[in-house]
């Protein structure tokens, strides 16, 4: 199949982008979107061209690492990541644009590559519980329902693409942060430091510049590991029930 | 030199506890004075760092991702195996021991295998602390299955993601140490060499991927947790980005390279679809407790789908049932990939001509398709997305892929290379699984590794050193090798040649596979070392890397890594003509029973052999280590 490309290409964080178009001659509609782009590079590269930059790694939809926004959707028409949509999806003789990560929180590094280490800011800010290598009880000391386990589980499974902020009109990162919050939030495990997760992952989530939710649901829309808005309720619980009782770790305690 | 593998004295089950009462402490005010460099934040490298760092040493953690989140663990599916017991048949830390030295065909060692069945429980332990939400009971308890052909139910598992859920309470804890500042994390950022410095490891140079910045690092010990080799087969089921260099680099220092020829090539991956493709997609092989796998008696080119459901019942061949009527289609990997490659290659392939069926309608009959779909939906459709068609309606087709490497660097008992100072972790050492890995148990020497293995070793070495031992990066060592770092970088940039670098690596994975991939033989390795010395001279002088060094390059990463891909391709099958025999993974054609299985060779071959780089285009020394059994006895696999 023939494919007409338009691409975003950027040198670097300080020079201005523009669009470019390309022409993808033989595609074939067994290839993923990812081995389309490849195989022009490789035509590029021959030419003497710079091949475009994008990020790409596991190429079977976890790592999270491709992020490719394709004609006005992140990840394209499909709910997949980039790597696991296929050729096929689209017409013989398409124009197909393909632009990166729209969102203040993640500049532009080049091309199609963009800095999303406030993902990692937000989830240092207490995506974790707080326990030590060894001296922990035996994995079976605390049951747990298997229908908190299920959702606690389909809450984790989000793989920090950042599809959700790139949908976003309002660049907001809700879905993903509060994929973690709800996790913790659910488990036993989680629960000592309840509060103080949904305050400070919020608040760090705030100073990256994300924008506010409006409940639009875009994100869940898109999100390829399906994560539903049902967390972002949830984290709006979690954190008004934190600023209610206003737990300050840094003063030794607060008023719960 | 002689090999010392360190292994502790004693009766088997006590070797460990011994040993760690052995092992010299660092004072908990003096934790604070060491530096450890931990690269790859995979399982090994995250919970490594994570650990050490909770102990009080800092740590400097590096990852050429994007974030340490993307290392490729996060793509394991099946799950994590621990001897709990909690299921009450039979399992134990002796059988997890027994099987695994079994399966990994009696080529690892008995000390190593049982720490690791040892540490197993407290693994599960520590990530159910994490909140990791791994598969319960309605009773609220852990759930298991029995995975990979094992008769013990001892596998955890979270959906199909056990990979990414383990390695998020990993990065979790990872990042609770950033946060803590015990821990400072570079991003982006490719390790290119490891520095010496009177024969200690003293640190590394790296290059940061977005500016192409050469920086040195110094510390007092360097982990390399940085996965295996896989894609030196140009496809496999690796992340594009995984690579040797890391471990190449090292081995070129003085690190001696264990069994590089052992490879793993899982049998249940979704066919090649074209000259396009660029990775394989693994399917779980729990996928072979329900299907059958089949091709037709006669020659049928091109056959899929519902054609495929129209050919009868005595035109078909269930090879793996008709040859191993006692394990049928649960043999282990490396004999239902060889009997794979061996129909396709009479000409009885599927489809493209290299794949054979894997059939869910006796399953569907027999349980109904709501019970098939519940237990593998999510793979079906997966499936269904990579090759367009519905594998409800016709027959899935699958063909082997590589997957995994057993061989790595030569580690001893403590996980320290040959050199003092240089640790490898996880998939980047040679150490457990012997010429065979056993279905979920990457995850589980990933995080044995991490968590509970090196705090303990590494704080010997670091006592008997000493905190004052350390050499900054201002020491002539590290100029030089950042010199021959950035030299190296800016060669690749100026050959200027007409050939990509994907195209090199495409040419090399092709001859691997070929030649050393399931089936291997002396006339076919003798041929494959030729060509890849030719791809090497030919690499240097016309590979085609556009841009500066200076920048955002991703071709110019890819040509660093294929160069080392290209060496290591050429020691992997030294290491397959040296070893005369067949175990495991690695199946020489010359060592075979009548009936066409593989024979093991124990009176030559109970060794790991452990490779010495002496220079440039110079032939490798071989070193054995031998093996020692004291607890279990050789025995020939046999799954008739």
């Amino acid at each position: 199949m023939k494919i007409k490309l338009k691409v975003w290409r950027q040198k670097n964080k300080d020079t201005k982008g523009a669009f470019k178009t390309y022409n993808v001659d033989h595609a074939s509609p067994d290839m993923s979107f990812l081995e389309m782009i490849d195989v022009l590079n490789t035509d590029l590269i021959r030419k003497g061209e710079e091949s475009i930059a994008f990020d790409h790694d596991c190429r079977e939809g976890i790592c999270g690492m491709c992020s490719m926004y394709i004609n006005g959707h992140p990840h394209g028409p499909l709910q997949t990541t980039t790597c696991q949509l296929h050729m096929r999806t689209f017409k013989d003789g398409e124009t197909i644009t393909v632009e990166p990560w729209r969102a203040k929180a993640f500049p532009v590094i080049k091309d199609l590559v963009v800095d999303r280490s406030a993902f990692d800011r937000i989830q240092q800010a207490g995506g974790y519980v707080n326990v030590n290598t060894g001296g922990v009880p035996d994995a079976n000391e605390i049951p747990i329902s298997k229908r908190i386990a299920d959702e606690a589980f389909d809450a984790a499974t989000c793989i920090g693409c950042g599809a959700c902020v790139a949908a976003c009109k309002n660049a907001s990162a809700m879905l993903f942060v509060s994929a973690k919050v709800s996790q913790f939030a659910l488990l036993p495990q989680g629960q000592v430091e309840r509060m103080e997760r949904a305050e400070k992952m919020v608040a760090q989530m705030d100073a990256e510049g994300f924008g506010s939710c409006t409940n639009t649901y875009a994100c869940e829309a898109e999100c390829p590991k399906g994560i539903k808005v049902a967390n972002i309720a949830r984290m709006n619980r979690e954190y008004l029930g934190a600023m209610i009782t206003s737990y300050d770790a840094s003063s030794g305690g607060g008023g719960e | 030199m002689k090999l010392d593998s360190k292994i502790p004295e004693g009766p088997l089950a006590e070797k460990w506890t011994k040993h760690k009462f052995n092992l010299k402490l660092v004072n908990p005010a003096n934790k604070r004075k060491y530096e450890v460099i931990v690269v790859g934040t995979g399982l090994a490298g995250a919970s490594a760092a994570a650990s050490l760092a909770e102990l009080g040493y800092n740590v400097k953690a590096f990852c050429f991702q994007d974030s340490p989140r993307r290392a490729h663990s996060i793509a394991a599916q099946g799950g994590i195996n621990a001897a709990k017991n909690y299921q009450n048949d039979g399992d134990s830390i002796y059988r997890l021991f027994y099987d695994t030295i079994k399966g990994g065909d009696y080529r690892a060692r008995e000390a190593n295998v049982y720490r690791l069945a040892e540490s197993s429980v407290s693994i599960i332990d520590q990530c159910v602390a994490q909140g990791v939400p791994f598969a319960r009971e309605y009773g609220g308890l852990l759930a298991n299955r029995s995975f990979g052909g094992a008769q013990v139910s001892r596998t955890f598992y979270a959906r199909g993601q056990t990979g990414q859920q383990l390695l998020l309470g990993a990065y979790g804890a990872l990042n609770r140490q950033i946060a803590n500042g015990k821990v400072k994390m570079y991003n982006r950022t490719e390790m290119l060499d490891v520095v010496l410095v009177d024969g200690k490891a003293r640190g590394i140079i790296t290059r940061d991927l977005l500016t192409g910045k050469i920086e040195s690092h110094s510390a007092h010990a360097v982990l390399l947790c940085t996965g295996g080799y896989g894609n030196v087969f140009y496809l496999s089921t690796n992340a594009k980005g995984s690579n040797v260099t890391a471990a190449w680099r090292a081995h070129k220092k003085g690190a001696f390279f264990g069994n590089p020829c052992f490879t793993q090539i899982h049998p249940t991956c979704i066919p090649v679809s074209g000259d396009h493709q660029s990775k394989l997609t693994l399917m779980s092989e729990s996928l072979r407790n329900d299907g059958r796998v089949w091709v037709p008696k006669k020659a049928m080119p091109g056959l899929k789908g519902i054609d495929a459901m129209k050919v009868p019942e005595a035109d078909r061949d269930y090879f793996l049932e008709r040859k191993y009527p006692s394990f049928g289609n649960l043999v282990p990997r490396d004999v239902a990939s060889r009997n794979a490659k061996i129909v396709c290659d009479e000409g009885r392939g599927v489809g493209s001509g290299l794949a054979v069926f894997l059939d869910f309608t006796d399953s569907i009959k027999r349980d109904g398709e709501d019970t098939i779909r519940a237990k593998y939906g999510n793979l079906f459709d997966m499936y269904a997305q990579i090759t367009g068609e519905n594998p409800y309606k016709g027959p899935m087709m699958i063909y082997p892929a590589v997957h995994y490497t057993m061989g790595g660097l030569w580690v001893d008992y403590n996980l320290m290379t040959n050199i003092p100072g240089l640790y490898a972790l996880g998939e980047a050492n040679f150490s457990d699984h012997g010429a065979n890995r056993l279905g979920a148990s990457a995850l589980m020497q990933g995080l044995a590794d991490g968590y509970f293995v090196i705090p303990y070793t590494i704080g010997d070495y670091l006592a008997n050193i000493g905190w004052a031992d350390k050499i900054g990066t201002d020491h002539p060592a590290f100029n030089e090798a950042m010199q021959s770092s950035t030299d190296r970088m800016n060669k690749l940039v100026n050959i200027k040649g007409k050939k990509t670098v994907d195209e090199f690596h495409r040419q090399l994975g092709l001859t691997m596979w070929e030649y050393c991939g399931m089936s291997r033989s002396e006339q076919g390795l003798k041929k494959a070392k030729q060509i890849i010395q030719d791809i090497k001279k030919e690499f240097w002088t016309n590979v085609n890397v556009l841009g500066t060094s200076m920048e955002l390059n991703q071709e110019l990463e890819k040509a660093n890594r294929v160069a080392d891909f290209i060496e290591l391709g050429e020691l992997m099958v030294d290491d397959a003509l040296a070893r005369g025999e067949s175990c495991g993974g690695h199946f020489r054609e010359e060592s075979q029973t009548p009936e066409g299985e593989a024979l093991r060779k124990d009176d030559e071959y109970v060794y790991v052999s452990a490779w010495e780089f002496k220079g440039e285009n110079q032939p490798e020394e071989l070193h054995k280590e031998e093996l020692r059994f004291e607890n279990v006895k050789l025995t020939q696999r046999s799954y008739k």
